[in-house]
């Protein structure tokens, strides 16, 4: 019997003792090609290869690159809707004067976002994934090699509107922020708990609108703790300007240590 | 749908493996699918038949190992294994849990040619 497929079961066959040197390599009555009498061809390898793991290196030398330049990098993720534009618009406005700012702007299309970002006054480059549901590591070197934003810059990197996907890829930033609006509803961090759980920051927005929604603060918060104790928990409203002082200090006080 | 993605990068590893280890075909690959990966197992599936035609892993056989959420419950101090994230340690009801294992997405095994 062949050992690569079983097939010619019963078949008497002689096995060579010389195996690998002088051997015919016949087609076989079964219809296959000429298999190895004895000798299966297939091997295993084990390989305990991280499938991200192409992400991951590209992810690390972005962060290198980031601190040599001395950018700190913020990668901003949440749903479509939230807010993220807004707010990057208002912190620009409110903190240009005081630290270069440059977006990198992810969206499947149009540029809208950075000309937005541009118009409030600062560096931006737009990224349009087409199919991509996500930014990754190789997307954001490229735009950044283009981008070439100005010496000690604050880097904001605005994700795919996306709750899943761009969980599980590192851009190579210093800070991940989830933002979440308080219009989706305070079970959100329980339906989407991996990117919940790999934030460092959760920015609960649009605080302005709490009048007409009445949401549960602290059951958002509660939820927000069972997928991550770590997490710094602010407040903001883009609009009204509630909170951002400490989003403000926050920002501020982390690019200079980690710029310093 | 980023399991498309994940799809492509098993390929580009695959690719390099093939290079690296002298094989030209790949007929099965076992996956480790962890429960907190973010990763869907039967989208993975899916996904892999559609972006391994034309490579060296086309009709390639996928397995999925899948491998439980494991988190260590700082109240009680067991590891314990969860379903969910937000799920409190099944032993004392804490809430107080380190995520310890399940996050990971790897190639673990292939048979070639």
């Amino acid at each position: 019997m062949c050992a690569t497929c079983g097939c010619g079961s019963g078949e008497t066959r002689i096995v060579p003792l010389n195996i690998g040197t002088d051997m015919d390599f016949k087609p076989m009555s079964c219809g296959h090609a000429a298999h190895a009498p004895g000798l299966a061809r297939s091997r295993i390898v084990q390989i305990e290869q991280d499938i991200l793991s192409k992400n991951d290196a590209l992810a690390a030398r972005n962060r290198a690159a980031f601190a040599a330049a001395g950018h700190f990098v913020l990668n901003i993720v949440s749903s479509p809707g939230s807010g993220k534009t807004t707010l990057l618009e208002r912190t620009i406005r409110d903190l240009s004067a005081t630290f270069p700012i440059a977006v990198i702007e992810g969206d499947q299309e149009t540029s809208n976002d950075a000309e937005r970002i541009k118009a409030a006054g600062a560096q931006s480059i737009q990224i349009n994934t087409g199919r991509g549901c996500h930014l990754d590591a190789d997307m954001v070197a490229k735009a950044y090699d283009e981008l070439r934003p100005s010496p000690a810059s604050l880097l904001f990197i605005e994700n795919v509107g996306n709750l899943v996907c761009p969980s599980s890829f590192d851009l190579g930033e210093q800070a991940r922020i989830v933002l979440f609006s308080i219009t989706e509803g305070e079970d959100k961090p329980l339906k989407y708990p991996d990117i919940f759980a790999s934030a460092d920051i959760v920015l609960v927005s649009k605080l302005d609108l709490q009048p007409y929604l009445q949401c549960d603060l602290e059951l958002i918060e509660e939820n927000i703790r069972r997928v991550n104790r770590k997490a710094r928990i602010m407040h903001v409203s883009a609009r009204s300007g509630e909170g951002l002082e400490q989003w403000y200090g926050w920002l501020g006080n982390s690019a200079r240590q980690r710029v310093a | 749908m980023h399991e498309m993605s994940l799809c492509e990068s098993i390929i580009t590893v695959l690719e390099a493996e093939a290079a690296r280890q002298s094989f030209s075909r790949v007929k099965h690959i076992w996956v480790e699918v962890g429960a907190f990966s973010g990763a869907e197992p039967e989208s993975m599936k899916f996904c892999f038949e559609a972006v391994s035609r034309g490579t060296l892993a086309e009709k390639a056989v996928f397995e999925i190992i899948t491998a439980p959420g494991q988190a260590c419950c700082f109240a009680c101090g067991d590891t314990v294994i969860l379903n969910e994230r937000f799920d409190p340690c099944p032993r004392c009801g804490s809430h107080q849990l380190q995520v310890t294992g399940g996050e990971d997405l790897r190639i673990r095994e292939l048979e070639v040619d």
